[in-house]
């Protein structure tokens, strides 16, 4: 499997009134050639800041510490300002989490899906605007010609979120980042513009990292999942490892919080406890303190990856030899059986 | 069970944006419906359909083109500017809003932002108590004491989305208006969130109406779910109706598109299509109709004996439907 991209020991500071946010700790990830990856996890586990960092686009107070980005034999992190506006008009393009902060209230919207070509090729304003038209019709938008003088505001919510993926895909880029693209939209519209996702990634040969909170979206969509906790990745594999053989207890609780069509308890699953402060960061596993599964070894001593496949691995003291075996939660007790029965001893085609 | 006491009461609404120009939008094209005291009536429907401008419209951000809306007992479009009665009536209704980006102002630390009201209703007895009051509801909303002094842009999304929260909780609250609350956070504070929604409203008996557009969670938290379309409800039923025996084809629709955290299902998984044109935009003139006790659906005269059968025939297969 061809790597397009690779994340090797990202660490990210921000500076802030109360002191050092260490929002990155040691992030290592790769994204393979054509596939979807997905990056779940916490509210502030670093997700926005890890896919921003790809793009050199992060906040002035941050600071990258340490790491680098490995992208067609160049470190992104390492590159000058010129290098980024030429990789994020060519090569790599963001959907936003925010579609509406996203699109320039007063600008048409032909200009601003011909724009990046206007601006990374040679293109004539006419050709551009014709490529425009293309693109918007491919990502659904009808009778595309006679809206290219509309404004946004002219746009439902929906259709603006179409518009802000014509103008990240017009220039065929090599990696599509979307953050939490969806989450503004209802699940009719949703299910259009995955649909959408699946079908440009086909026509364009693109690799995708998704992001979103949404572990439905996730189950339709990806093929390998990130999942992040507290500035770091705790647990990664294909997706069905994710769903139906997690082994991090953080994994775990987030598929408990999940409620069904046919959750009927009165209280809904929550991780108990708050996230921990990213000033003071804790010794030892930073889910230690809300983990009922927590070893005593949790608290003084991080755990290293252990790889449960070729394809999956979780930091977790759990997964050593040495642990004591628990019993699972009965959510997560249904979905191992799933493993057992379907998964298990087949081989998952990696 | 005794009777229900209708807290809010909203009859025949229209909105309009622009009327008679170009431009015209109607938002919402004539509603009527009630909310009990200490319910939760969840509001679900397409982008678009209207939600964000009712919830709008019932804090009076809105004049209404038309209709009429009473908050208990009295109509709101007669408290007067400046008047107690509009001031009591604004620390009473909160609104907790869509977007966690806009809603807060970038110039304030977060501590500012969630003490506005306690200020402005004079709630806090001291500079220390409005401390406390504000570390309390950072911690209940699962953020901490570190962040009162940080400003709004140092958060992540879903970490602003709990200021929200956090903002409108502070002022003691009646009635709660929540626009996806939760549809920018992830699903263990999702959980944690609703859970504690759920807990403050039975503690001090909150109200609330909850849009949403995740179909799992808006079921879970709440008793009645009004279904929009196009500034339209066309279904308005107990939280197990709608989702065990749905009705309108919108709807039937709309429960079919939920994503569901299975890979195995979900490559499987068949969206049925819904055409307005037939259930909706004909011509014919349509309203809320009872087909089966407590469920209404937007259905013309000739439709109501179909959608009759339909529930009562979708109630005879209730236990084969429920296993699946
Ligand atoms: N400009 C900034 N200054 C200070 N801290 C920041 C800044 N931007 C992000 N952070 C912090 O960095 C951490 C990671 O933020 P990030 O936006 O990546 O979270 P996320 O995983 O995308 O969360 P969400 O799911 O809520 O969008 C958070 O703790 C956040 O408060
Ligand atoms: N201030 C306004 N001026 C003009 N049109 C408006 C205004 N506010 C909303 N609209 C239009 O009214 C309709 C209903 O919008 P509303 O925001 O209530 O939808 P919604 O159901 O909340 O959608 P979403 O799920 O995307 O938030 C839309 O067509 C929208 O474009
Ligand atoms: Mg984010
Ligand atoms: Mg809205």
């Amino acid at each position: 499997m061809e790597r397009i991209l690779d994340v090797k020991n990202l660490e990210i500071d921000f500076k802030t009134y109360a002191g050092t946010v260490h929002a990155i700790r040691d992030v290592d990830f790769h994204l393979n050639k054509g596939e979807t990856l997905a990056i779940v996890g916490e509210s502030g586990s670093g997700k926005s800041v890890t896919v921003r960092t790809l793009m050199g686009l992060l906040a002035s107070n941050a600071k990258i510490v340490g790491g680098s980005v490995d992208f067609e034999g160049k470190d992104i992190v390492q590159m000058s300002e010129k290098e980024l506006t030429h990789l994020r008009g060519n090569d790599i393009a963001m959907i936003f989490q925010d579609p509406m902060t996203s699109l320039d209230p007063t600008m048409t919207i032909g200009k601003q899906v011909a724009e990046p070509l206007r601006l990374h090729t040679k293109i004539s304003e006419k050709a551009a605007l014709a490529e425009a038209v293309r693109v918007l019709e491919l990502v659904g938008i009808t009778n595309a010609k006679a809206r290219l003088k509309d404004y946004p505001h002219q746009f439902s919510g929906g259709q603006r979120q179409r518009i802000v993926i014509a103008i990240a895909i017009i220039n065929n880029p090599k990696i599509l980042i979307a953050d939490e693209p969806t989450t503004a939209l209802d699940v009719t519209i949703q299910a259009q513009i995955l649909e959408l996702l699946k079908e440009v990634q086909e026509k364009i040969d693109t690799s995708i990292i998704f992001i979103t909170h949404d572990l439905g979206v996730v189950a339709g969509i990806a093929d390998r999942v990130a999942v992040m906790y507290a500035g770091k990745i705790i647990e990664y594999g294909q997706v069905d490892e994710i769903f139906y053989n997690a082994q991090h207890p953080y994994t775990w609780g987030l598929l408990e919080a999940m409620p069904t069509l046919e959750t009927k308890s009165d209280r809904l699953y929550a991780i108990p406890g708050t996230p921990p402060n990213l000033i003071n960061p804790p010794a030892g596993d930073a889910f230690a303190a809300r983990n009922e599964f927590a070893l005593a070894i949790d608290l003084q001593q991080e755990p290293p990856f252990f790889q449960v496949s070729p394809t999956h691995a979780a930091a977790t003291w759990l997964l050593d030899p040495q642990a004591p075996k628990v019993t699972l939660p009965p959510e997560i007790q249904r979905r191992h059986q799933i493993w057992e029965e379907k998964f298990a001893n087949k081989g998952v085609n990696a | 069970m005794s009777e229900p006491e209708v807290l809010l009461s909203i009859r025949n609404l229209v909105q309009t944006f622009n009327p008679g120009k170009r431009n015209e939008v109607k938002a919402i094209q004539d509603i009527s419906f009630d909310i009990y005291k200490g319910e939760t009536l969840g509001l679900v429907g397409e982008s678009g359909s209207g939600k964000t401008t009712t919830g709008r419209s019932l804090i009076r951000l809105y004049q209404p083109t038309s209709g009429e809306i009473m908050y208990a007992g009295n109509d709101i479009a007669k408290l007067k500017h400046g008047s107690k009665a509009m001031l009591d009536f604004r620390r009473k209704v909160q609104m907790i809003f869509q977007d966690p980006y806009a809603s807060l102002d970038p110039r304030m630390k977060v501590q500012d932002i969630i003490a506005e009201g306690i200020d402005v209703h004079h709630l806090a007895k001291s500079e220390q108590d409005r401390e406390q009051q504000v570390q309390a509801l950072l911690e209940e909303v699962g953020l901490n004491a570190s962040h009162a002094t940080r400003y709004p842009h140092e958060f992540s999304g879903g970490q602003r989305q709990r200021i929200g929260i956090a903002r409108a909780l502070a002022v003691q609250p009646e009635f709660i208006i929540a626009d996806e609350p939760i549809s920018a956070l992830d699903v263990s504070i999702q959980a944690q969130v609703v859970n504690l929604l759920k807990d403050i409203q039975d503690r001090q008996g909150l109200t609330y109406l909850f849009i949403a557009h995740d179909l799992s969670m808006v079921k879970y938290i709440s008793d009645r779910i009004a279904v929009m379309h196009y500034g339209r409800l066309v279904e308005l039923a107990s939280a197990d109706e709608v989702y065990n025996h749905p009705l309108h084809p919108y709807t039937q629709s709309l429960l079919s598109a939920i994503p569901v955290p299975d890979p195995s299902l979900e490559r499987h998984r068949k969206p049925i299509a819904y055409s307005a044109a037939e259930a909706e935009d004909d011509g014919k003139q349509r309203d809320l109709v009872e087909v089966y006790p407590g469920h209404f659906v937007f259905a013309s005269e000739d439709e109501v004996a179909g959608y009759q059968n339909a529930a009562k025939e979708s109630h005879g297969t209730q236990s084969v439907s429920q296993e699946q």
